[in-house]
């Protein structure tokens, strides 16, 4: 580990570092530091590229995440902007990745075994990864997909139009019968420029970016954004403000994870959790709506604290509503577990096991539920979660049913927490003054939000504004998750492997 | 003449309002208030105004599947009495006539499906045929038991039972029939377990995936040919589970259209209570079905 120390600079979640501290690595350096940590069980929670100092040439960094020592480490190298040796033949969570890189940037990683587009944009830079011309229209989801050949094996896509209100996603199955062999996802229809649209800032305009960044995820991005600027002006927000922020973060975990075991009832067609979730799920965004008057909590985040302070007569009538929601969530959920029909359905379909979400580098719920504590809140703790500690659920089966077990045991660890934050909340201001950005430095924020680990990572230029901002959603990790867990399962089981990971499209396509 | 015309009457208006009955039945214990009772007419009143669109890679089959459907469905409903009255139309081994019916009617189905070459449609006639496979040597076996319980060889005659009334030695069987027929009622209707009529999820479905090209008047005839085959193996079950009669005739029939409605409102309940099996274990469940009324059979020719 010492030897690990000495490649990368250390640092911990929501703490900035100058851009010097950061070492430069040679190549090899680079590759070995990411490989080294990798192989010491730390997780590559943000690969990106920036420009460099000469038009040759880019620059690769990488922000690994030590769960275990609670910290993070941050190096860079120097490549050549036409192409460097792909990770991903020995690291294969950084698959995404280097395909990020390659279409933003015009740069080839070499070696990568599967280097396709991922949102289907021109680069940034002018160059092409696979050599397309400047005039030829780029489309999304038009490209190869792997194919099964052999008698009987036929294809079903499905989408990009969706039979249900949802989001835009391409889904190549490759099938015998109905079994599936493989499944491929092609993303990238919601793909709406939200990075470069904050490089420059921040402005006016930057935190509704962050907080649209997923919809579903507003208090989590939107946390994690001044979380960003706040440790670049090295602002010190109130006690108050980060209950607050913790309160809110909880409530948004609740409302989806109580929509999700709803919609897992629902696609196996059991209708009592159906509707009743359906209906709590309101219960709970109506809280948030009672914080901040918007039910996915648009406005409640802001730098420097939160933009609605709450009364004594508003925490009780919340806490009130929460032992109302709380228990009729106890009764709809209860349900699921008691009914052997719906316990066919969930259990031993779907199975992620443990390996192959470590070396995919799962994160959030869908990794907990195959046995492996990763908790943001616990790893990489900031704010209140400093100081009030949530027990990690987890449960090793790796299975649908898992994954809905995991977010009934974290509706309840939510349930309790707010309960005891809102009881001694804090007094003070909920909102403090924000300065100046410094200058050259880098920040990483990370944050658990309901589908995962929530990364922002910013670096400023010598005027303080962003010169780069790269967002990770969690989805963006467990995309290649889900394809694998539809491995050998029926298409039939489609629907309900997808419910279980509920992964954004948005939040991918940024 | 009255029998008959009361026959039709029922047979033609009755069978939108079983999916009413079922969708409220569900609503309720989902705690709302659901759609109303007949809203399964003003979707057929909908769909009859609507134009319809026609992908140009289908061909005539694609047009003719649903009129066949229907058309093969109603003629199998003059077959089946309701009640304790005879059926329109009734003459000897006109039970293979209906089996047969109901047969083509699929056939037609699935035909139309192939026939717009999507890989969803395809999907769910693989999966129709073969569940058919197993739910109609189910139905075979509980006519067999019901034409030597009666000893009549048509529909009408052995669906009103022996003249002598039930005794203790049919009794066995009969109820291993009426498990097998309420299982294939369920199936061949797509209810839960065996498939979910309300999902919108493709990859899940079995019969609803194959009308999915379906449009306007079109998916109209499949709508109601799918309501009127409910009620029909309603109808048919309902001389298992519940053959009384008062005698009087407005009594009877008035008894005949409660008894429907009882049973849709089981439908629903069946469907509140529990989850879709997983596909493939759905062919477990019809292999059931089909024992039951195997067994059924055995009991009688020992």
């Amino acid at each position: 580990m010492s030897r690990d120390g000495a490649q990368t600079a250390a640092f911990t979640n929501g703490r900035s570092i100058e851009l010097d501290a950061i070492p430069t690595l040679t190549l090899e350096g680079f590759e070995d530091a990411v490989l080294d940590a990798v192989a010491d069980g730390e997780r590559v929670a943000a690969m990106f590229g920036a420009a460099g100092e000469r038009a040759a040439e880019m620059l690769l960094y990488v922000v690994l995440a030590s769960d275990h020592e609670n910290r993070l480490g941050v190096a860079r190298t120097v490549i050549d902007a036409e192409r460097f040796p792909s990770l991903t033949p020995r690291c294969p969570q950084v698959h995404l990745f280097e395909r990020e890189i390659a279409e933003q940037f015009g740069v080839r990683p070499e070696g990568h075994p599967w280097l396709k587009p991922v949102r289907y944009h021109r680069s940034w830079t002018g160059r092409d990864a696979w050599g397309r011309a400047a005039h030829e229209a780029i489309l999304p989801g038009v490209t190869e997909f792997y194919r099964v050949e052999g008698d009987e094996v036929h294809e079903v896509a499905v989408g990009p139009v969706h039979a249900g209100v949802i989001e835009p996603g391409h889904f190549r199955f490759q099938c015998h019968g109905e079994q599936v062999f493989h499944l491929e996802i092609a993303l990238g229809y919601q793909h709406r420029g939200v990075e470069q649209a904050l490089i420059g800032g921040p402005g006016p305009r930057s935190i509704h970016y962050a907080e649209t960044a997923a919809g579903d995820t507003t208090i989590a991005h939107a946390t994690a954004y001044c979380q960003v600027v706040e440790a670049l002006a090295r602002c010190q927000k109130s006690a108050r403000a980060q209950t607050l922020r913790g309160v809110a973060l909880e409530l948004e975990r609740l409302a989806n994870h109580v929509g999700d075991l709803g919609a897992l009832a629902n696609d196996v067609g059991f209708l009592p959790t159906a509707s009743y979730c359906g209906r709590i799920r309101g219960e709970f965004l109506n809280m948030t709506a009672l914080l901040c008057g918007n039910r996915f909590g648009r406005g409640m985040v802001r730098p420097g604290g939160v933009g609605f302070g709450v009364d004594d007569a508003r925490v009780a009538e919340l806490l009130k509503r929460l032992e109302d929601a709380a228990e009729d969530t106890a009764v709809a959920v209860n349900l699921l577990w008691d009914t052997p029909s719906v316990m066919a359905r969930f259990e031993d379909i779907g199975r992620l096991p443990k390996q192959v979400a470590v070396d995919l580098g799962i994160v959030g719920p869908a990794a907990r539920a195959s046995g492996l504590s990763r908790d943001v809140r616990q790893d990489q703790p900031s704010g209140i979660f400093r100081f009030a500690h949530l027990p990690v659920s987890t449960y090793d089966a790796g299975d649908v049913f898992a994954r809905a077990y995991v977010r009934w045991l974290e509706i309840q660890q939510s349930t309790d927490f707010i309960r005891e934050q809102l009881s001694a909340i804090p007094s003070g201001e909920v909102r403090v003054a924000v300065g100046a950005l410094s200058p050259d430095r880098l920040v990483v924020a990370l944050n658990e939000g309901w589908r995962g680990e929530v990364c922002h990572v910013a670096i400023t230029d010598f005027e303080g504004r962003f010169g780069s901002y790269k967002i990770v959603d969690p989805s963006f990790h467990n995309w290649s998750g889900l394809a694998y867990a539809l491995r050998n399962q029926q298409i039939s089981d489609f629907p309900v492997c997808n419910k279980s990971f509920n992964l954004s499209y948005c939040g991918h396509d940024l | 003449m009255s029998t008959i015309l009361i026959h039709l009457l029922l047979l033609l208006s009755m069978p939108p309002l079983l999916a009413g009955v079922i969708n409220k039945t569900k609503a309720w214990f989902g705690g709302r208030v659901g759609p109303p009772l007949f809203q399964s007419y003003y979707d057929l009143a909908k769909l009859a105004r609507k134009r319809m669109v026609l992908s140009t890679t289908t061909t005539w089959v694609f047009r003719i599947g649903p009129v066949v459907t229907l058309a093969t469905v109603l003629m199998a409903g003059l077959l089946v009495p309701m009640g304790r009255f005879d059926a329109p139309i009734a003459f000897t081994g006109d039970l293979i006539f209906f089996a047969y019916l109901l047969g083509l009617a699929r056939f037609f189905t699935t035909a139309a499906a192939l026939d717009t070459g999507s890989s969803f449609e395809g999907m769910g006639a693989a999966r129709e045929v073969t569940f058919a496979c197993l739910s109609e040597p189910a139905v075979f076996f509980a006519l067999l038991v019901l034409a030597k319980v009666s000893g009549s060889l048509t529909l009408t005659g052995m669906l009103h039972g022996p003249a002598g009334g039930f005794s203790a030695a049919t009794a066995a069987p009969l109820i291993l029939v009426a498990i097998g027929l309420f299982v294939v009622l369920l199936a061949e209707n797509c209810r839960i377990p065996v498939d979910d009529p309300s999902t919108h999820l493709e990859l899940t479905m079995i019969h609803e995936v194959m009308v999915l090209d379906h449009s306007g008047p079109l998916l109209g005839v499949i709508l109601y040919a799918a309501a009127l085959k409910l009620f029909i193996f309603g109808a048919l079950l309902l001389h298992v589970v519940a053959p009384f009669q008062t005698g009087l005739s407005w009594a009877d029939w008035s008894l005949f259209v409660g008894e429907m409605i009882a049973l849709a409102v089981a439908i629903g309940v069946v469907e509140s209570v529990m989850a879709r099996l997983l596909m493939r274990r759905v062919t477990y469940l019809l292999t059931g079905a089909m024992l039951f009324c195997g067994f059924g059979f055995l009991l009688l020719v020992r």
